[in-house]
């Protein structure tokens, strides 16, 4: 996983609630391998015609948007299916960082384990966001995982919370499995005892 | 590791006197609790690991750093999302990626001696109906799989949820996973369910009542009286679908309708281990005095038979309704919302549901695609055709699903009315094996999304129960089954 302490990039405001799973990646990809570019799965179906031309409505195919790397949405963003290939496609895209008032469950866990930081901020701040960003097509923003704190195109500075842990696999660009192992004499204690309560 | 300490808890749950009263899911998750952070996340040991054909990222995660899974007894797979339903053959797959998605988990299995189910085995299915089936999901337990609709097995009274890639390894590699605890929310629909109504619309309508992020941060407690006169199968169904509602885990206490459906299968505990199971099991329902982050409550005699008219499942309306009018949406924001959904849908504000026509249908699912919802839809087709010009299917659950289902004459009451008789797995739900809807094409399905492009690009989905998809299959368009109930 690559650390990421703090991005400034090109903001994309996704200005509709509920975006699914299924929309960021549709599932007839599942079966491509991991090795594959899942940037080119982004968003799909309505970034692409059927014969892959782009469609020029989309906000991702906009000039001043392609370079984006921060994602704005409104409230449970990657809601749905588990699928793991929705957050492959964001990072494999570029995107390091989605602000959104919630995140579905899933997602946000499947967001820390590879490196994209889920920041929530509350609804007014993010429909504050949403606004700036359809004002200034292109506005660069940041998130700084180190200070916890997003900038905002007027330059102006909000807070947010990140579990400790998850903030220093992020910023370290660590994952937990290394540490869980080293806890594994724990692991087959708690097993021996609780099979000897379930007999 | 900076600030990082660890606290090993004690291993046995105290049910003495004096203690504050408890909910299920505190139950359940301290006595699974292996080491605790002081960032407030649990290391949860896992009983039961179900594995399918959308695993092999995972497995090549593991070979990647050298690790084989931890607990191979304790991880169960099945095939589902890529296997074909007009035929039992691998070879009958003409897409060489999907194969392999199937071969990759049959290899990934095998060499760890993980029990498979594989295409062609009678128990195989989809992954969410073969657990409880076989008596591999149990009250107590605590339950994961690569598939957010893995919420279907607290319906036995376990924690289950679903997880992504990352933690399928880590969950193989170490047979435990980090998490937070949830919010405790009780949902409550006490009253009698009126005829007609199932409970795939019971859970449409705790879905349109609090939306589909109502339940976001939480772990669903269903309760109630009409939930507890719910059978195994509808409580499957319920908790099924409780992601739809943004709740990672769903479930319900076990009590002697859960006993009644376990006892005898397969991988179930037997004898003397049974009777001290079931004793543990009955003390694992919250405490009457039990404290809740959240209750909402339904009375189930004003839920009616349900259908979705838009793009989330929260879309949901009774089938008495007319297509909502966005000119009537309390915001801008929700106006916008639904404007696009009903583009998609191809609907017209106004419209009485019943008059939507259909072009496709489908019966089957990890929702709906167990023996009584075939029972329920055959009960409803029997002595009618399918209307001109829809394409109507069922898939089967599960292998046993079908045989059980041919063993009670319900095969030949489908295709006699001209539906279609297809073999198990996840199929039209989700489209991965090639059972696709077509662009522009309607469906009313069984299944637990209506998301744009989830039966295939551009397809139109209604969410529904079995009989009100089998009413629609016979009249051609979405229609109230009560009306075609016993005869009438």
């Amino acid at each position: 996983m690559e650390p990421l302490q703090r991005i400034e990039a090109v903001a994309l405001p996704i200005a509709q609630p509920n975006c699914d799973t299924d929309q960021i990646t549709p599932a007839r990809f599942l079966q491509k391998p991991r090795s594959d570019d899942f940037g080119r799965y982004l968003f799909a179906d309505v970034r692409f015609r059927a014969d892959g031309s782009e469609i020029p409505d989309f906000i991702l195919n906009r000039p001043e948007y392609r370079a984006a790397r921060i994602i704005a949405a409104e409230r449970n963003f990657g809601c749905g299916s588990s699928r793991e290939h929705a957050v492959w496609s964001l990072h494999d895209y570029g995107i390091r960082a989605v602000i959104a008032p919630s995140f579905g469950d899933i997602f946000r866990s499947n967001c820390l384990k590879n490196g994209l930081v889920p920041v929530v901020l509350p609804e007014d701040e993010v429909k504050a966001l949403l606004d700036g960003l359809a004002a200034s097509p292109g506005a660069h923003i940041a998130v700084d995982v180190v200070e916890q704190v997003v900038v905002f195109p007027d330059g102006s500075v909000r807070g947010f919370d990140i579990d400790p842990f998850a903030k220093h696999c992020i910023v370290q660009g660590l994952d937990e499995l290394d540490y869980t192992l080293s806890q594994s004499s724990a692991i087959e204690s708690f097993e021996r005892d609780y099979d000897e309560r379930h007999r | 590791m900076p600030r990082l300490r660890l606290r090993t808890k004690g291993n046995t749950v105290d049910h003495s006197a004096n203690h504050t009263p408890r909910t299920m899911l505190d139950t359940i998750w301290d006595s699974h609790r292996i080491l605790s952070r002081d960032d407030g996340q649990d290391l949860l040991f896992v009983d039961r690991h179900f594995i399918h054909d959308v695993t092999e990222p995972a497995f090549r995660m593991l070979r990647d750093r050298g690790l084989a899974p931890r607990s191979p007894g304790r991880i169960f797979g099945t095939p589902d999302h890529y296997v074909p339903t007009h035929s039992r053959k691998a070879t009958a797959i003409n897409d060489p990626e999907r194969r392999t998605m199937i071969e990759a988990l049959t290899r990934d299995a095998r060499g760890a001696d993980i029990t498979v189910f594989g295409l062609g085995d009678p128990r195989q299915g989809i992954v969410h109906v073969v657990g409880p089936e076989q008596g591999l999901s149990l009250p107590g337990m605590i339950i994961v799989c690569a598939d957010s609709h893995t919420s279907t097995h607290g319906a036995v009274g376990a924690l289950a949820f679903g997880i992504g890639a990352t933690e399928v390894g880590h969950a193989l590699a170490t047979q435990s996973l980090w998490q937070r605890r949830p919010g405790r929310m009780r949902v409550s629909v006490d009253g009698t369910l009126g005829a007609g109504v199932t409970a795939k619309d019971v859970i449409l309508a705790i879905i349109a009542k609090i939306g589909v992020a109502g339940a976001v941060g939480h772990a669903i407690e269903y309760a109630g009286s009409a939930i507890r006169g719910l059978s195994m199968e509808g409580r499957l169904t319920l908790c099924n679908m409780s992601i739809e509602a943004g709740g990672r885990v769903g479930f319900v206490a076990p009590d002697d309708t859960t006993f009644a459906y376990l006892a005898g299968r397969p991988y179930a505990p037997k004898e003397a281990a049974w009777d001290r199971a079931v004793a543990r099991w009955r003390r694992l329902a919250s405490d009457p005095d039990a404290v809740f982050d959240r209750e909402v409550t339904l009375d189930a005699s004003e839920i009616a038979p349900m259908v979705t008219w838009g793009t989330t499942p929260e879309d949901a309306l009774p089938i008495t309704g007319r297509v909502p009018d966005p000119d009537a949406a309390p915001t801008a924001e929700r106006r916008e919302t639904m404007s696009r959904a009903l583009a998609y849908m191809g609907l017209t504000p106004g419209t009485p549901l019943e008059e939507v026509p259909v072009d496709r249908v489908f019966i089957g699912s990890c929702t709906n695609g167990r023996i009584e919802d075939l029972r329920s839809a055959a009960g409803i087709v029997k002595g009618r055709k399918v209307a001109a010009g829809v394409d109507a299917w069922v898939v089967p659950g599960s292998e046993p699903v079908r045989a059980q289902a041919e063993a009670e004459g319900l095969d030949l009451v489908f295709k006699t009315a001209g539906f279609e008789w297809r073999y198990a797995g996840c199929s039209m739900c989700l489209a991965t094996n090639g059972d696709t809807v077509a662009a522009g094409q309607r469906c009313a399905s069984t299944s637990n999304r209506n998301f744009v492009g989830r039966q295939g690009v551009g397809a139109r989905t209604h969410l529904m129960s079995p009989a009100m998809a089998a009413a629609a299959a016979v009249t051609g368009r979405l229609s109230d089954v009560r009306r075609l109930m016993a005869g009438a």
